[in-house]
């Protein structure tokens, strides 16, 4: 009778203990779900890097605090890939390895083509901030954007400088990567497209310092615009130098050129600087302004797009995660393709941002000018496939 | 030609700032026949020092002054007293390899205790435009070149007109025998030592409103004085001066003809062409050893 007992109480409790597993019991389901944060926070893309590391600790911060995704905690690991390919392709691996559930970052677009394969060959999701063209283009399946393609922002742009700005002529000034080339390469034959002429056609480098020369040549150039394409520290530098050389011009350029990191580095000389923004903590989208306060109270000062890219990359994780109600890669990027996700279903989100089948976003957008040192919303521009 | 003309002025206030640099060079290689690899972070440092100031509160005129007083005495004083003396009796190449490790150890310290990230920096100098024989000239740029060239004069007067500075001369010409004459020559080698770092304070308060404030500013600067250095001529400072004029004048140039993709591609070609033709530099003087 006692070893009956005994032996069903040892039957019971291995019972008890094997459901507990099966389900995926108490101890299992505090485990975290690991998310690795590529992402530039050094070498010239270190202004963006930062911003998008702030969004990503901010949001996992919140969703923790209300529990994690599907009840597990995320642990967030934010490696350093020094705006550089060959240190980014490194960290990728370094991240499929550690098993990553999802990985984030990186932002420049030269970096992203250098490792995206990675991902793609691990079947990891990536979610990255870059805006050039090309990698959306490559049929990778688990690429993912936070931003507006630049091939969509630029028609935008050439219609703002035809319409609005009234330019026969314009000076174009890129930055020569994948970036800048990107940027150049597609605003170029839609200013063709709408009879104006390009001006100047100049090249400048990634960390370059120096842009007398260049602003120089603007000006000599004698277009009625300038529009600019180049990162942030350059897009600074090149707005100071172009201030230095007396170019009354309007400048014109695209979301990053209108940073909150580009305003404040240029000081003086980003007043006036007019362009197309994808994100931007003072649109006019409630989400925004609570995720602009929150930011500026936890980091003393205002986040750039790149912050709410970050932000919402981490909500994003979490709300496909949720819809597909398990931690499973290949479903996760499966959903995703073709997902549109509300504010009102997802605050986090700030902004309806719906994903096409090639991993890119489309979403509102705005018209910006800096006036007095702040980026003020002219006008905002609808989704292209709403 | 207004632009020719506005980009040689532009040429010559970058090459301003290489010539206070390069300068560096030369003053360190004659008190002690070495290469100062972190003569590029020395122009980067003081704008950080500064910034570290305001950040802890300063007013900005206290934060120059406390920033330029630590800077001038932490690597004028301090580099020579704690990094040259000690490794000087090893020989040059070790000096060197040092001076190689204070490049990176100032880098990286400024990377990670302050920012990684450029920053706005005070400018010294207002905005506007003069007009120059029918070109508009950036007031700026003008004043870099005016600031440089009293700064570089002044140090030619000092060492040429004074008793101090032919002292100093002498030192650096053979302190053996300055010892003998009753020079003294620790105090002189201190004097060369705080006037490099003057130099690069005044270099670098030029050049960071400008290019920003970053940690990384001392790389392109470095090497940019570096060639300027030797094409000028290594043992002179008016090689130096003529080397950071031309090399800033090749590199403007260059970006505005050629392209912005060759900036430093073509002064390190007009390097090698001064080593096949005049390996002395353009304005160096010969130098003789016996073997």
């Amino acid at each position: 009778m006692i070893t009956g007992t005994f032996t069903a109480a040892i039957a019971l409790t291995a019972s008890v203990a094997a459901s507990l597993l099966a389900l995926g019991g108490p101890a299992q389901a505090a485990d975290p779900v690991k998310l690795i944060d590529v992402i530039e926070l050094s070498g010239p893309g270190a202004p963006a890097g930062t911003n998008w590391k702030n969004g990503v600790d901010l949001a996992v911060k919140e969703i923790n605090a209300k529990g994690g995704i599907l009840g597990r905690p995320i642990a967030v690991t934010h490696y350093d890939s020094q705006t550089n390919p060959g240190a980014t392709r490194a960290a990728v691996q370094r991240a499929v390895d550690e098993d990553a559930y999802v990985v984030l970052g990186p932002i420049f677009s030269g970096p992203i083509s250098a490792s995206m394969q990675i991902t793609q060959r691990a079947a990891v999701p990536q979610i990255v901030g870059g805006e050039a063209s090309a990698f959306t283009k490559q049929g990778n399946p688990y690429i993912f954007r936070t931003s507006l393609n630049q091939a969509d922002a630029m028609p935008k742009l050439a219609n703002y400088l035809r319409d609005e700005v009234k330019a026969k002529s314009v000076a174009v000034v890129w930055i020569n990567n994948d970036f800048g080339k990107g940027g150049r390469d597609a605003i170029i034959p839609e200013l063709q497209k709408r009879g104006i002429q390009v001006a100047a056609d100049i090249a400048t480098e990634s960390g370059q310092a120096d842009f007398a020369a260049d602003a120089i040549k603007v000006k000599n150039a004698n277009a009625d615009a300038v529009f600019v394409y180049l990162n942030e520290e350059e897009s600074a530098r090149f707005l100071r130098a172009a201030r230095q050389q007396g170019i009354a011009k309007p400048i014109i350029g695209e979301t990053t050129l209108l940073g909150a990191k580009v305003i404040e580095l240029a000081g003086e000389a980003a007043n006036g600087v007019k362009g197309h923004v994808g994100l931007l903590v003072d649109a006019p989208k409630p989400g925004f302004a609570a995720f602009g306060k929150k930011y500026q109270d936890a980091y003393g000062f205002t986040s750039d797009h790149n912050g709410i890219k970050g932000y919402t990359a981490v909500y994003t994780v979490k709300t496909i995660t949720e819809r597909v109600g398990k931690f499973d890669r290949e479903a996760f990027a499966k959903t995703l393709h073709g997902a549109r996700i509300d504010v009102a279903q997802e605050p986090g989100i700030l902004i309806d941002t719906k994903w096409l089948e090639n991993g890119d976003v489309d979403r509102e957008s705005f018209l910006v000018e800096v006036t007095d040192g702040k980026p003020v919303v002219k006008a905002t521009l609808p989704m292209i496939n709403p | 030609m207004d632009q020719f003309l506005q980009l040689v002025v532009a040429g010559l206030a970058t090459g301003a700032i290489y010539a206070l640099a390069a300068i560096g060079f030369t003053l360190v290689w004659q008190t002690s026949q070495t290469i100062n690899f972190a003569q590029g972070e020395f122009v980067m440092l003081p704008a950080i020092l500064v910034l570290v100031g305001t950040h802890a509160g300063l007013p900005v005129w206290a934060a120059f002054a406390v920033a330029s007083v630590a800077f001038v005495l932490l690597f004028g004083f301090g580099f020579k007293r704690f990094l040259v003396e000690p490794m000087q009796r090893h020989g040059v190449l070790p000096l060197a390899i040092a001076t190689m490790a204070l490049s990176v150890l100032v880098k990286e310290a400024a990377k990670n205790g302050f920012s990684a990230e450029a920053q706005p920096f005070p400018s010294l100098v207002p905005d506007g435009m003069l007009s120059v024989l029918g070109a508009a000239i950036s007031a700026r740029d003008l004043a870099i070149v005016v600031v440089a060239v009293v700064a570089i004069v002044g140090l030619q007067l000092f060492i040429t007109r004074t008793r101090t500075g032919r002292t100093m001369q002498a030192t650096a010409q053979n302190p053996t025998v300055a010892r003998i004459l009753g020079i003294p020559v620790e105090r002189m080698i201190l004097l060369t030592f705080l006037i490099n770092a003057v130099l690069a304070l005044v270099a670098s308060y030029l050049v960071s409103p400008v290019y920003l404030a970053k940690f990384s500013n001392g790389e392109s600067i470095g090497l940019a004085a570096f060639i300027a250095a030797i094409v000028g001529g290594f043992n002179q400072i008016r090689g130096a001066l003529a080397g950071g004029f031309l090399i800033g004048l090749i590199d403007n140039l260059t970006a505005a003809y050629v392209s912005s993709a060759y900036r430093t591609a073509v002064p390190l070609v007009v390097l090698v062409v001064v080593i096949l033709v005049k390996p002395e530099g353009l304005l160096g003087r010969k130098e003789e050893r016996t073997v």
